[in-house]
């Protein structure tokens, strides 16, 4: 069980946090044309990987905010918690969002407005 | 209890029990029962150590074979006394003898034998022993499928370890109980204690738990060590009074540290009353602890291997180590003939205990050039030492009897010369230690092999733990104290506490070499697999042979070969067995051990309880029941309850011995010719506040909500951004920036984790504030012609006139004095009102309507006749027409769906192609030919009911009931391509071979163009 420091609230064990999956997967707008194939990237493709893996947490049964976190998948190793809407910080985070399939997907691009640019929210 | 039992037995029936020494009270007897027989021993017993007293060693039936079985160790390591204490409902199988302390009355029995342990049918698999080889549990699952039935009953009962309890709930009481602390210790022997020393010292909160009743490990067992001049248990005496004095440490015998996962999260269970025979009611059976520590010491100490050799598993074979403890620590000299058959030089220990307690000795040493300390002594004492020798073959019933002795080889691999028959009633066998690594590899700490001591042992570690003395291949005492001290003081300061070095205490024992001869498995001189069964793990009954098959039939890997053959699997996880199996299965391969690796160990250390996991998680506390604040009115009324999500919610009302087709008829027909009462309390509330609070809902609702009028409530349908719908219910616009929605009753709590993981992950720029209010309000529902006359008669203080208070408005208003929010929305299509008070005037509101009402014929009614109302009506229960996989479109509600937001959660997935697709399973109304007939919920329906099968099904009856309005029965149905069916006919296969004949018609039965609303 691992051991979980929510930004909020300290230290405190696994079972007061829910998981909720893959971080960083940009909500693709409805206004923004993307192809099926296209938007099944941000609907139904999900990483699994063995070491590196950005994730978003919920202290569930603490203060219910979200938060991400870079853990290793073999290690267990939680190497950084950094708020919503944020990037990793640490060498290895920053690596793994930098190489992430994802960076250069439709999908990923179709969540900002056609017209300008916004910042993304790390959701 | 007096000195003598019952059954006049006394003190002479101890046979084996030496006159003096160990650390039982000989002044306090003990009575005890085992297979029905009662036998004496004595306070500081275990029931293995009083059965040896007593010249027991046949104690048990192997799990395969039922072969017969006796104690070979004296801790947590001994794999075959398994016995099943206590009786009826208090009675726990599978349970090591070697670590049931005696207690007065103690009863237990003897596992895996019909009818009784001494005739046992089931030994009869060791004669059919060709039918159970490596694999056979994967063999047999390729025998005909059509007999595997029959050979699982027959495996199943004749294989497998102790019965649990029957049909009885345990009655004893378990805590559990979290802790944190700076420095955990597992195992109190010399290295843990002085670990726990160093880490109590430097003021560390410190626990140090050891699985046996007192400390000291196996220095308990020695009569030839002193520590600091003392005896081994003067001196944990010492260490304990020390530590028992340090307010910061925890001590915690017969506690089994069985379990260490990711970040120092170790879980203990500690037996706290097992060992008494009146048991404290205060005081819980076992405890278990959940522990997060900074760092840990890991001390758990080594096991001896046994030899593999022919016939190693007759009752009377016994670790070398186990014998020594025995005799010095118990008082009992288990055999009185013996041959000590050993590779290296610790057995010679246990020749000279068994020497000084009047036993016959000889021993038998694998190794040709004998030297040191502990040979000379032996041959001083004028003990017979057989040098290259080998005990080819142990023979004998269900006891060893004798033993053919010969010259062999280096690796024991080819007998020299013929053999010599001794007779003997003990062997004692010492194939060298394994460091107890279970714990540092549960941690997924790397283990490294020894050439010199023949084992694997801590290399690096993965958690913040340190590992120290037998454990961590540090065998000889004096240098286990100083790796002991050396592990304290660094988890101590590694935890941010400072500590001297300090030194270590002078231990003065035998000097001796601690490296064994590699000789894996002793010839018997036949060929292979021929003669007597050469056991390496007596726990799943793996024989040398079986591996070596494992090998021959292709396996390599040694996780491949643990399982083929559960060599070092099940409770025992290769305590004893794990290096022999490893080294025969690397000579099989012609590879070296460390090339072959060793398997994962896996948590449990030791079984524990399931009881200490539940602890008082159990019965009423197993999980919450909510109530709501009319519940004692529908308890008292007769209700019948049913359970949605953790509701108790009441079902029906049935008077004067109605059934509940009777009851729930009565409650539906009134709610459509009176009126009708439902406590809808229970319907999740949230309060949703914030400047964007309108924006936020109309990106959650498929429909719009920017124009919701304040006061107006709108019904809503929720998707998953796929496009399925996840939730519905009715939202009000309280004010401009302040809205009630309500959900179902089971989604509640999911809706508002979506909510908020919306605007916390996708949307933190809305300014949106939610909070759950459903225990805030309790809610009555009244519904029918006359509601609007009963409302009136309750005192409500508005105008109901429908110009006044319009279908699907809000208003607030007084009842009986009391403020209310009344919401004018209908679940049943009948003029109703959705009456919301303040939580605790719940209770109030319901008797005043039922009073008010009387006169009208107000009728409670409860969750089945809601059902049948709203299905009269077509509306859908989320959960129940819908199952994740159901799209509005598919629900006919394409009606809901705003055609002009930009977006909202689930627009985009519902253009996708396959959502247009045409053989999509959609919602249609089923209308029985037979028109009483009520269709089975669940029921598939198909086109051609004679089609052979698997036939095409075309999909589900979702919702089925007997409509007392319609006057038949009335069903609702998920089917492919149901609306293109429309008017056509569908069968529905029964189990019992009769098939029900329904025609598809539109999904409502009653009032079809909405004419009740306004009563
Ligand atoms: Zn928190």
């Amino acid at each position: 069980m691992l051991l979980i420091t929510c930004p909020h609230c300290g230290p405190r064990e696994e079972s007061e946090f829910s998981c909720g999956g893959e971080a960083h997967i940009a909500r693709p707008l409805a206004e923004n044309n993307l192809t099926d194939a296209e938007f099944a990237d941000y609907l139904f493709l999900r990483d699994n990987p063995k070491g590196m893996f950005l994730e978003r947490w919920r202290h569930a049964a603490g203060c219910r905010r979200w938060f991400n976190m870079a853990r290793d998948t073999v290690t267990h190793e939680i190497v950084e918690i950094y708020p919503m809407g944020n990037t990793p910080k640490s060498k290895a985070g920053k690596a793994a969002h930098a190489d992430s399939w994802r960076r250069d997907t439709a999908a990923e691009a179709a969540a900002k407005p056609a017209s300008k640019s916004r910042s993304k929210q790390g959701g | 209890m007096s000195g003598t039992s019952l059954f006049g037995r006394g003190k002479k029936d101890q046979v084996s029990r030496a006159a003096s020494g160990g650390r039982v009270d000989r002044a306090r007897p003990l009575t005890f029962t085992f297979d029905g027989k009662s036998y004496q021993g004595y306070e500081g017993d275990t029931l293995a150590s009083a059965l040896l007293a007593n010249n027991i060693h046949l104690v048990g039936r192997s799990f395969k074979y039922h072969r017969p079985r006796g104690i070979i160790a004296v801790g947590s390591e001994e794999p075959n006394a398994l016995v099943r204490v206590g009786r009826g409902a208090k009675a726990e199988p599978n349970l090591r003898a070697t670590q049931v302390e005696l207690y007065d009355g103690l009863y237990a029995e003897s596992q895996n034998r019909f009818p009784s342990l001494k005739f046992d049918i089931g030994a009869v698999n060791s004669i059919l022993q060709r039918f159970f080889p490596a694999g056979f549990y994967y063999k047999t699952f390729m025998w005909p499928a059509s007999m595997w039935m029959t050979y699982e009953h027959v495996i199943r009962n004749a294989a497998g370890l102790g019965k649990v309890a029957d049909d009885h709930n345990d009655p004893d009481r378990y805590e559990k109980t979290n802790a944190h602390c700076d420095v955990l210790i597992a195992g109190g022997g010399v290295a843990g204690l002085m670990a726990a020393l160093q880490a109590g010292r430097s003021g560390a909160r410190v626990i140090l738990a050891d699985e046996q009743n007192e400390f000291g490990g196996w220095l308990l067992g020695e009569s030839d060590t002193t520590i600091d001049g003392k005896t081994p248990a003067d001196w944990v005496a010492g260490v304990v009074a020390e530590l028992e004095a340090m307010p910061e440490v925890t001590l915690l015998p017969r506690t089994t540290v069985f379990g260490y996962m990711d970040h120092n999260y170790i879980t203990l269970t500690e037996r706290v009353t097992d060992h008494l025979g009146e048991r404290p009611v205060h005081l819980p059976r076992q405890r278990m602890w959940k522990v997060r520590a900074g760092q840990t010491v890991l001390a758990q100490g080594a096991h001896e291997r046994p030899l593999v050799f022919s016939g190693n598993d007759l009752p009377g074979v016994m670790l070398s180590g186990a014998v020594r403890s025995y005799i010095n620590r118990y008082g009992v000299v288990p055999g009185n003939r013996t041959v000590v058959f050993t590779n290296n030089d610790d057995a010679y220990r246990t020749a000279l205990a068994l020497h000084s307690a009047g036993a016959n000795v000889v021993v038998v040493d694998l190794r040709r050039d004998l030297k040191g300390e502990l040979v000379k002594a032996v041959r001083a004492a004028g003990i017979q030492v057989m040098s290259g020798s080998a005990v080819t073959i142990a023979a004998g019933t269900q006891r060893i009897a004798r033993v053919e002795i010969s010259p062999v080889n280096e690796g024991a691999t080819e007998v020299l010369d013929d053999p010599i028959h001794m007779d003997c009633d003990l062997l004692a066998m010492s194939g060298g230690l394994t460091p107890a690594v279970h714990l540092h590899s549960q941690a997924r700490g790397k283990l490294g092999w020894d050439e010199q001591l023949l084992c694997f042992k801590p290399t690096t570690v993965h958690e913040a733990s340190f590992n120290a003395g037998a454990g961590n291949g540090v065998f000889a005492a004096d240098k286990a104290i100083e790796n002991g001290m050396q592990a304290g003081t660094a988890a101590a300061r590694a935890a941010g506490f400072d500590i001297a070095d300090g030194s270590a205490p002078e231990v003065a024992a035998p000097a001796q070499s601690w490296r064994p001869l590699a000789a894996w498995k002793v010839t018997n001189g036949m060929g292979e697999g021929e003669g007597p069964k050469a056991f390496v793990d007596y726990q799943n009954d793996v024989t040398a042979s079986d591996v070596k098959l494992a090998v021959r039939e292709g396996y390599q890997s040694v996780e491949h070969v643990k399982r083929y053959t559960t060599l070092g699997m099940a409770t025992d996880q290769g305590k004893t067995s794990n290096i022999n199996g490893l080294a025969i299965l690397a000579e099989s391969l012609g590879n070296e051990i460390p090339q072959v690796g060793t398997t994962t160990f896996r948590m449990p250390y030791t079984p524990s309880g399931f009881g200490a996991i539940a602890g008082r998680d159990i019965g009423d506390l197993f999980d919450p029941v909510r109530l709501t604040r009319m519940d004692d009115w529908h308890r008292a009324n007769g209700a019948t309850f049913e359970h949605v999500g953790q509701w108790m919610r009441a079902w029906y009302y049935p008077k004067d011995g109605e059934t509940l087709r009777e009851a729930v008829d009565r409650e539906v027909l009134a709610a459509r010719t009176t009126a009708g009462l439902l406590d809808a309390s229970t319907l999740g509330k949230i309060d949703i506040q914030g400047p964007d609070a309108a924006e936020f809902l109309n990106r959650l609702y498929t429909n719009s909500w920017l124009k919701l009028g304040i006061g107006k409530c709108r019904y809503g349908l929720m998707l998953k951004d796929d496009g399925m719908v996840m939730d519905d219910g009715v939202t009000t616009r309280l004010g401009e920036n302040h809205f009630h929605m309500t959900t179902t009753t089971g989604g509640a709590a999911g809706v508002l984790d979506w909510m908020e993981e919306w605007l916390q992950t996708e949307w933190p720029e809305l300014k949106v504030y939610l909070t759950s209010v459903t225990e805030e309000w309790s809610v009555a529902t009244l519904s029918g012609p006359n509601a609007g006359k009963i409302l009136k008669a309750a005192g409500v203080d508005i105008s109901l006139d429908p110009v006044d208070f319009p279908f699907m408005a809000m208003r607030e208003a007084h009842i009986a004095g009391l403020p209310v929010r009344i919401f004018r929305i209908s679940f049943t299509g009948e003029l109703s009102y959705e009456i919301n008070i303040r939580a605790r005037h719940g209770l109030a509101l319901w008797t005043h309507l039922m009073k008010a009402g009387a006169e009208f014929g107000i009728t409670p009614y409860g969750t089945e006749a809601m059902h049948v109302l709203r299905a009269e009506k077509g509306f859908i229960i989320v959960g129940q027409e819908t199952d994740g996989s159901v799209t509005p479109q598919d629900l006919g509600m394409d009606w809901i769906v705003s055609k002009v937001k930009p977006d909202y959660i689930g627009k985009r997935a519902l253009d996708r192609a396959s959502m247009a697709a045409d053989n999509r399973k959609q919602l249609v109304g089923l209308r029985t030919k037979e028109r009483k007939q009520v269709i089975p919920e669940g029921a598939h329906a198909v086109l051609d009911p004679n089609q052979p099968m698997p036939m095409d099904m075309l999909g589900q009856v979702t919702s089925s009931y007997y409509s007392p309005n319609v006057g038949s029965s009335i069903a609702m149905a998920m089917l492919k391509g149901g609306r293109a069916l429309m008017g056509g006919t569908v069968y529905l296969p029964m189990l019992d071979g009769s098939v029900i004949e329904a025609e598809v018609v539109e999904p409502i039965f009653y009032d079809p163009k909405g004419e009740r609303i306004n009563g």
